[in-house]
């Protein structure tokens, strides 16, 4: 039996395309009012989950409960307690925004008068009163983004399913879309987002589930996973490739570790370190003791890419997380 | 945040079903159609003008030569009236693959409504685009000289075949929209639907045509349905009787009833389980 506070439960998911597996023995327990992060590259089956579990789609095999309510024979009564913002925008792009809401709302049955108020609602909660008259199409995309979100949470839904919510957006986009996240766990909704980036499941999830290949390959909470594929690393490229021994030495001394690894062609070192601050503060004067000259030296989280390596053993095909903390 | 959870037992979806909910939903559905006219005037307008320009333009620039019985446009009207219906189904296509597409589909189909109502919303504003298509089109036919000499019963009669023919393209379009499933895909039916659309009485009587080509032409089904509506408006020198004598000519009036059930009894079974197969 599962536990009563587990809003979604699954086990042993699988689902093909002809001969792609697209979820291949999938494992998920998320309990009631925690934000779950889905994190894995491009096909690796986040989407293919997130279907099944709104019941866009059918499983082959397994076990799929959302809210408790099996999503093969129940799947009305699970639609009427989810709320779902797809990786594309799934609005009436010639509407309004408010007649969007309200076209939604009727669908929810809420009745003519309700559905209006709550679209109201909905654009002020999201600030998108002003904007509420002008047709979607003439919104920016953090504006359609929110839109959509706000289209989700139309019945205050138990459970809100956000695959990839701020892919494409512009940095302002995906600020707009976490504040709103984070303001909605606040009033208790389970949330299950899926995300290429590591820096966004960090940000916004309790716990992450690392997915590949239509399966879940790790699952704990950020530091946990963290801790296991290692945390945040520094990089140093230097202007003399002949120094590149002396630099490595220098730097194994202040990140305190043997793990330093060496890229000639790029003339890179890099190390794993703990202290951020730290590490970052001493290199730069160890490196000046020993007058060895630097064209760069960063601070930067473990690419989408490095976990699975880390995790897999081989290179996934995730984009490379390239925001990094210039010293 | 706080005053909107103090709504949120109010707005949560209550429970139930059936059929009061499916009417429910279609009608918003197509009030959905029904505002995107509103604020798209324009777009209404042009896709009302443009039949009208083809019979305008057929009627004055090549109608002068055609050697029809009688004014070529009482030949023409009722055939650019059939040639408006088949265009139809482009537009049902295109309007089910943008939506397709833009993941709204997507969005009805994970809330609790009628799943039905996507597709009865579609067609209930399709068929009143095509109504109001057929009144403007009627209108200017009117106008340049066409007239239907039969009863009121015959002119609904004729009417009713169209919008019979129109029923059976949308549907088409529906299922058309499901399979092929990209804008892409739009732009090939759009350009096959004019030699489809021509190879047909609508503008030319298939004795002007080379043996094989009029017998192509007699059995297309929009020419069964504009020579059906020909019959009953009274179109000198244009119904059944007036024409060779085919089998298909002179039963006309069964095939304009035929050929869209036929093609419904196909299409809408095959355009309904695709959709609920969606969620394969």
């Amino acid at each position: 039996m599962t536990d009563v506070t587990d809003v979604i439960v699954v086990a042993g998911a699988r689902k093909r395309y002809g001969e792609k597996r697209a979820l291949d023995g999938f494992d998920l327990t998320v309990e009631r009012g925690t934000v779950h992060g889905v994190l894995g590259p491009n096909g690796a089956g986040k989407t293919t989950a997130v279907r099944i579990l709104t019941t866009l789609l059918r499983p082959d095999e397994g076990l799929v409960r959302v809210a408790g309510l099996d999503v093969r024979t129940r799947a009305r009564e699970v639609r009427r307690r989810i709320g779902l913002l797809g990786q594309h925008a799934a609005l009436d792009e010639d509407l309004s925004g408010r007649q969007n809401l309200e076209m939604f709302g009727r669908l929810y049955h809420l009745g003519a008068r309700r559905a209006g108020e709550r679209a109201d609602e909905l654009l002020e909660r999201f600030g998108l009163a002003d904007t509420g008259r002008k047709a979607v199409k003439q919104y920016s995309g953090g504006m359609r983004r929110r839109l959509d979100l706000a289209a989700s949470l139309i019945t205050d839904p138990e459970v809100l399913f956000l695959d990839e919510p701020t892919t494409g957006l512009d940095p302002r986009g995906r600020a707009e879309v976490w504040s709103a996240v984070r303001s909605l766990v606040g009033g208790g909704t389970t949330v299950l987002l899926t995300t290429q980036y590591l820096e966004e499941a960090d940000q916004l999830a309790d716990r992450i589930s690392v997915v590949d290949s239509g399966r879940v390959i790790a699952e704990g909470t950020a530091d946990e996973l963290k801790a296991r594929i290692g945390g945040d690393r520094i990089d140093v490229v230097l202007r003399d490739a002949d120094r590149l021994a002396d630099g490595a030495r220098a730097l194994a001394r202040t990140t305190g570790t043997y793990a330093v690894s060496t890229d000639v062609d790029r003339r890179l070192l890099s190390a794993p370190v703990a202290d951020r601050m730290a590490a970052l503060t001493e290199t730069v004067g160890a490196l000046h003791v020993e007058g060895i000259e630097a064209e760069d030296i960063a601070l930067r989280r473990p690419t989408l890419d490095e976990v699975f390596l880390r995790l897999t053993g081989k290179g996934g095909a995730a984009p490379r997380d390239q925001r990094e903390v210039t010293a | 945040m706080t005053t909107v959870n103090a709504t949120a037992t109010a707005s949560t979806a209550p429970e139930g079903g059936g059929l009061g909910w499916a009417l429910a939903d279609s009608w918003t559905m197509t009030r959905r159609e029904l505002a995107r006219w509103a604020r798209q005037p324009v777009q209404v307008v042009v896709g009302l003008v443009f039949p009208v320009m083809l019979l305008l333009m057929f009627g004055f620039l090549i109608g002068g030569g055609r050697g029809i019985e009688g004014a070529y446009v009482e030949f023409l009207v009722p055939g650019m009236l059939a040639l408006t219906m088949a265009f139809g189904l482009e537009s049902t296509m295109l309007a089910v693959t943008q939506d397709l597409n833009k993941g709204v589909v997507d969005r009805f189909r994970s809330m609790p409504m009628a799943s039905s109502a996507v597709l009865v919303g579609r067609s209930v504003a399709d068929m009143l685009q095509s109504a109001l298509g057929l009144a403007v089109l009627i209108g200017v036919g009117y106008a340049i000289g066409w007239r239907w000499h039969g009863g009121p019963a015959d002119f609904l009669a004729a009417v009713g075949l169209l919008l019979l023919f129109r029923f059976a393209m949308l549907w088409i379009g529906i299922q058309l929209a499901m399979v092929a499933g990209r804008p892409e895909m739009v732009q090939a039916v759009q350009i096959l639907v004019w030699p489809v659309g021509f190879l047909s009485n609508a503008i030319a009587t298939p004795e002007s045509m080379p043996g094989w080509l009029g017998a192509v032409v007699e059995w297309n089904p929009m020419s069964a349905t504009a020579t059906a509506v020909r019959d009953l408006f009274g179109t000198p020198g244009g119904g059944a009787g007036a024409t060779a004598g085919s089998w298909a000519a002179e039963h006309a009036g069964t095939l304009a009833v035929l050929w869209p059930v036929a093609l419904l009894a196909l299409f809408f079974p095959l355009a309904v389980r695709r959709f609920g197969r969606l969620s394969r």
